[in-house]
């Protein structure tokens, strides 16, 4: 990798040479980011233009990049192939559902244990990393049990309770981070008028909280709707599965797939996670990293 | 999977010990009057019925059935209501170890994750550098590189289905526009080849994980001091040089802690491949996960499946301990 040219144009015109080998470099640099361009979306591109293609192009020996006859036939055809409609309801109750219990319990919760240090603290807080090392079969296995004996098998409201354990380390952790970013002076003169915790919570704390109050709900809901895995083992009954789950319906028993619907329903199953992370956006590029600590 | 991907980037600050994080938590000025401090440090009535909610789930729903779990791999605990649940002792090990099916799921798992973590670290690091310097189009790459970060798992495996496809794939297709594949010789069907299968599902592993490996590298390379790297340049360091002598010690951390948690969340990885190859063929793809999940909810041997997973965990445990200490070792090393 070359540098950036701040140090040699300091030092006036670089001899001939340098200059030859920086252009060289840069070259090199153009040729590289264009292989990961087209790395990172030749498939995003066929998968788009399956969606749009016609059943008779998607049957032809010899395919092509761009759809020769564009249609949207794929995408009303997904809809009566499978409930997709219904699924799409049932991942975004399940995905908001979760979402808000979550992040609800999680908001009080972070504030104590950021500005209490405690024992107990230091527990929850290893329990999340502690928590990322286990494979979801082990877990999966006794939450399907008492879930089983609570009736909630195959019902929305299991998966709610689920999402909600499983989103709650995450949520916490974000937002302890972005607690400690909150003053305490302006708690403490909240506390001097004599506003009581609660009323300094919502009142204080909150507001200055909303930016990362924002990132952690909408961070929540993403894993929530791309879930796969909790939907699949505790969602039997089509009309309960959500998106995730009743995508690999279209695959059939076989793989033998019918492409063109597939394709269709994946786009439409993308456009809530995309949107939410071009919100994201900036905030991830500024750095994740801080975002944890940072607001 | 994709999901808990997005939790251990703020678990990284944990991990990691990024220099500005560390500055900044620490921050905090103390309460100032006594009375304030007794009133902000104590876990009183109030403080307990803000924490609770947040705690009994995770204590019931969590660490509840973990343990649950853990005592379920000593039984010969079975799906259905009316069999019968016994402690067996340690008969589900000692079958394990027997199983040769499982060992060899075991064994694909294995070069799955170092793979793909590998793959994901090298080709992450490359994209971040490059990134990082004041290249034109670099906000597209920025951005291209979200998307994977975005997409539901399925629709990952689905899109690079579609491009394995056998006649309607873009792969075949390409392959043979430029002459790798020959006239004579029909189309590869690369996820159901047995020698193929793997290093194909592999590909798409490192294509899902590369970029939030990416957007935390390049966050790591923000802590990287300018002034270092234009004083060596200045006193004639090449690319090279700079990128060891500079780059890579103040990056080293960030890039452990995001290798340490790509190797445990590829390893734990299932949905991917669930839906790429159901584990086909004839078990070439078969990630423990993916036999554990068969053995629990198609074979309905609960008791056997939880014993899989303690096994999972004592190996992604091993492997912590002895990551973490290498990289607690080298950075004592370079205290002195």
């Amino acid at each position: 990798m070359s540098a950036p040219s701040t140090g040699v144009t300091r030092g006036g015109a670089p001899p001939a040479g340098r200059r030859a080998r920086r252009f060289a470099g840069r070259t090199g640099q153009y040729a590289a980011l264009l292989a990961y361009l087209i790395f990172l979306a030749f498939p995003l591109v066929w998968l788009l233009s399956t969606s749009f293609k016609s059943p008779t192009e998607l049957g032809k020996i010899d395919p092509t990049w761009i759809p020769q006859h564009p249609t949207l036939e794929n995408f009303r055809s997904a809809f009566e192939a499978q409930p997709l409609a219904r699924s799409a309801l049932n991942s975004l109750i399940v995905a908001s559902g979760a979402t808000l219990v979550s992040v609800v319990i999680a908001v009080p919760a972070a504030y104590v244990l950021v500005r209490h240090r405690s024992k107990v603290g230091g527990a929850a807080n290893g329990w999340v990393l502690v928590s990322q090392m286990f494979p979801f079969v082990l877990v999966i296995i006794p939450l399907f049990l008492v879930l089983k004996n609570l009736h909630l098998i195959d019902s929305v409201g299991g998966l709610i309770i689920v999402y909600v354990v499983w989103n709650l380390p995450f949520a916490l952790w974000m937002l302890q981070g972005y607690v400690r970013a909150v003053p305490v002076s302006l708690e403490e003169a909240a506390a001097v008028d004599g506003a009581g915790r609660l009323r300094i919570l919502r009142s204080v704390v909150l507001p200055l909280l909303a930016p990362g109050l924002v990132a952690t709900l909408m961070f929540s809901f993403v894993t929530a709707w791309n879930e796969f895995f909790f939907a699949l083992v505790l969602l039997k009954s089509p009309e309960n599965q959500t998106m995730s789950v009743i995508l690999t319906r279209f695959l059939g028993a076989e793989g033998v797939a019918d492409l063109g619907p597939l394709a269709a329903a994946s786009v439409l199953a993308t456009v809530p996670s995309l949107l939410f992370f071009a919100l994201l956006q900036r905030r991830l590029a500024a750095g994740m990293l801080a975002g944890a600590v940072k607001g | 999977m994709s999901g808990t991907r997005h939790e251990g980037t703020a678990l990284l600050e944990e991990l990691g010990g990024a220099p500005a994080a560390r500055k900044r938590r620490t921050g905090t000025p103390p309460p100032r009057t006594p009375a304030a401090r007794k009133r902000l440090l104590g876990l009183d009535h109030g403080a307990w019925f803000l924490l609770l909610p947040a705690l009994l789930p995770i204590l019931v729903l969590s660490v509840g059935p973990l343990l649950y779990a853990v005592s379920l791999s000593f039984t010969d605990a079975q799906a259905g209501r009316t069999v019968r649940t016994d402690f067996v002792g340690v008969a589900n090990f000692a079958d394990l170890r027997r199983d040769s099916l499982f060992w060899e799921s075991f064994r694909i798992g294995l070069v799955w994750a170092v793979s793909v973590t590998a793959l994901q670290l090298l080709l992450a690091l490359g994209l971040a550098l490059l990134l990082n310097q004041n290249l034109r189009f670099r906000w597209l790459a920025r951005t291209l590189a979200l998307v994977p970060w975005a997409m539901p798992e399925v629709v990952v495996g689905v899109m690079w289905r579609l491009v394995y496809h056998q006649d309607a794939g873009i792969l075949n297709k390409t392959l043979r526009q430029l002459g790798m594949l020959g006239e004579g010789s029909g189309n590869i069907d690369w996820l159901t080849n047995i020698s193929l299968a793997l290093p194909a599902v592999i590909l798409v592993g490192v294509w899902a994980g590369m970029p939030q490996t990416t957007v935390v590298l390049l966050a790591g390379l923000q802590n990287v001091p300018h002034e270092l790297t234009e004083a060596a340049q200045l006193d004639g360091a090449g690319g090279w040089r700079r990128f060891a002598a500079v780059t890579w010690p103040a990056l080293k951390p960030v890039a452990l802690a995001i290798t340490a948690l790509n190797f445990i969340w590829n390893f734990n990885s299932f949905g991917l491949v669930y839906v790429l190859t159901q584990g086909g063929p004839g078990g070439q793809t078969r990630l423990p996960m993916l036999f554990a999940y068969e053995e629990a909810f198609k074979y309905g041997q609960f008791g056997y499946a939880a014993a899989m997973g303690v096994v999972m965990i004592a190996v992604v445990a091993v492997f912590l301990t002895v990551f973490l200490r290498k990289r607690l070792k080298g950075s004592e090393e370079e205290a002195v």
